[in-house]
């Protein structure tokens, strides 16, 4: 039953509603694919006894025709998200076998519209990478290799589960969140659609907290249309989350196939990096005359302040993430290393839980956030900040509808060829995504074509606020000329 | 601007996380290649611009200030490493 595994969540949905199987069918095949695809390590908990439980009750709702719009639709969960009486450790040892009492808001839309829990998806721990390499369960490997090659490459992150396994077929869809990039770079690195949603879209009540004015949950999945069908369910407003925004949620798959004739896409020339490799710059001129044949009006624009996007990044979101993993101190849930005082007890958990990208995060947010150093360093950033969502405010006042990038500077590196010397390296990947989240405005990676070696390259559409409409819209333009894109099955 | 290893120390205990002196010049390294990394936003003319406090310009939420939540002290514990009657168990705190 391996075919059950290929369709999109479009397709299942309608094999559900005309009884040609079961979500407990579809289910089965997908645990199947999981267990035989444990080399990937996409997955950090498999759940398949509860996952046949919520198929067997989302069957018999089917049966009654009360499914849900996700109704028997199983799902891949990052482990982030706190999901009840299942654990959760955002990757980290520092939260051990924490097993949560509450579920998080966007996990229980998800189950609320009938979707099926396969497990919880490995990432970079407290998301804090773009590889996978900083989980503490190890690596995820990507699906993709280069033609010809074994080398294991990393599949992005630092959603990287969620993007492995979407690639390799092992879920339909699965959640994710992107505090900078950690969506859409891991998507465009496995030819998987990734969505991060405007700032306040979904809540992030019950979503472990990187940087809590960046971090946004949003969808990973094969097609532009199941992502805007997953994003219904994740997006609305909770009163639990004070900056979540009490605006209706539009249905998102109605966006799919409408016109973008008119639009005005920008094309911002600070994008275009020296010594950005030759297919990128190709890739980029293709996906804009594809829009450019389907309508849209292509213009330049300048988005002068990008260049200071990631340093802005790395004192803003390590200045909250320092603050927001104070709470893990080994008293009330977690790792807990023993010591003579309460001081030496904290020091020594922090020491041995936290892993080397996370201490480094934690102490530089701790520098710039120390006094004599909050001037210099925190507010000019947030200044800057101001300046970066300034540039799009600009952009989109002139009648700019979406801003058309190159997702990624380069395709999926091997496993530890990245960051070892200097952590810079690594934080480079995310140039082209990072100016999103500074801006909390809407963007999607979609799949737009293959380098000389076969690896996929994603191209990312910026959106105005809370137009996330538009940018399906235009995703799917791209998808209708680019194709899809599934790696060769060979784990 | 650069940190030196009494600053990388000094860091560390803020953050309250343990550093061996073998660590100390490895996170120096580390730490003064971000600084580096982000020196490049003194270039930036920042005059009279107000810092982003709020991502989406909304008013603040507020909610009535009741008790909506609460009975639930075997949730609260049921992760702890070490309780007591419902109460977490610290190393001796006062003497």
């Amino acid at each position: 039953m391996t075919d059950l595994t290929s369709m999109t969540i479009a397709e299942a949905k309608a094999g559900l509603a005309n009884k040609s199987f079961t979500s407990l069918e579809l289910t089965d095949a997908h645990l199947a694919a999981i267990e035989a695809a444990r080399s990937l390590n996409a997955f950090v908990l498999e759940t398949p006894d509860q996952a046949r439980a919520m198929a067997r009750a989302v069957d018999a709702r089917i049966a009654k025709g009360e499914g849900g719009p996700l109704a028997g639709i199983p799902l891949g969960i990052k482990d982030l998200f706190a999901t009840k009486d299942v654990r959760t450790t955002a990757c980290s040892k520092i939260l051990g076998n924490f097993v949560p009492p509450y579920e998080s808001t966007v996990t229980s839309q998800l189950w609320r519209d009938g979707a099926v829990m396969l497990g919880k998806l490995n990432n970079d721990e407290f998301a804090m990478g773009s590889s996978n390499e900083t989980s503490c369960f190890g690596p995820v490997v990507n699906p993709w290799r280069r033609e010809g090659s074994n080398t294991t490459l990393v599949p992005g992150g630092s959603s990287g589960g969620s993007a492995s396994a979407v690639a390799a077929l092992l879920c339909m869809g699965a959640t994710a969140t992107d505090t900078g990039g950690s969506i859409r770079q891991p998507a465009a690195f496995t030819a998987t659609v990734g969505v991060k949603p405007t700032y306040g879209r979904c809540s992030r009540w019950g979503i472990v907290a990187f940087a809590s004015s960046l971090d946004q949950a949003g969808p990973i999945a094969r097609t532009t249309r199941d992502a805007a069908i997953l994003m219904r369910s994740m997006a609305g407003h909770d009163p639990k989350d004070t900056t979540s925004v009490d605006r209706d949620v539009p249905d998102y798959e109605a966006a799919i196939g409408k016109s973008v004739k008119g639009l005005k896409i920008g094309i911002p020339k600070e994008y275009r990096l020296d010594g950005m490799p030759v297919e990128i710059e190709k890739l980029w001129t293709e996906g804009a005359a594809w829009l450019k044949a389907a309508g849209a009006e292509l213009v330049e624009v300048s988005l002068p302040h990008t260049k200071y996007a990631l340093p802005a990044y790395y004192i803003v979101a390590p200045a909250e993430a320092s603050s927001n993993l104070a709470r893990y101190d080994g008293v009330r849930y977690g790792l807990r290393v023993p010591g003579r005082s309460i001081g030496e007890l904290y020091e020594s958990t922090r020491a041995e839980g936290f892993g080397d990208e996370v201490r480094r995060r934690v102490m530089i947010g701790t520098y710039v956030l120390s006094a004599g150093y909050y001037d210099a360093y925190y507010l000019r950033a947030q200044k800057v900040r101001t300046l970066i969502k300034k540039d799009f405010e600009d952009c989109f006042a002139k009648g700019v509808s979406a801003i058309l990038t190159p997702a990624t500077p380069s395709a999926a590196f091997g496993v530890g060829e990245k960051g070892g010397a200097d952590p810079v390296e690594m934080y480079l990947n995310d140039i082209f995504t990072v100016t999103v989240n500074m801006a909390g405005l809407p963007g999607i990676a979609v799949p737009a074509g293959k380098d000389a070696q076969g690896l996929p390259l994603g191209l990312q559409l910026i959106g105005r606020p809370f137009d996330e409409e538009t940018l399906f819209s235009l995703g799917e333009v791209l998808e209708q000329a680019a194709g899809r894109f599934t790696p060769p099955k060979w784990w | 601007m650069s940190v030196d290893a009494a600053t990388v120390r000094r860091i560390a205990h803020l953050a309250r996380i343990a550093v061996t002196e073998a660590e100390v010049p490895h996170l120096q390294g580390e730490l003064n290649a971000m600084l580096a990394f982000v020196e490049q936003l003194s270039e930036v003319n920042v005059d009279g611009v107000e810092p982003m406090t709020s991502v989406t310009p909304m008013e603040m939420k507020k909610r009535p200030d009741v008790v909506n939540d609460g009975e639930i002290p075997d949730d609260i514990v049921r992760n702890a490493p070490e309780t007591q009657n419902h109460f977490f168990l610290v190393p001796k705190v006062v003497e």
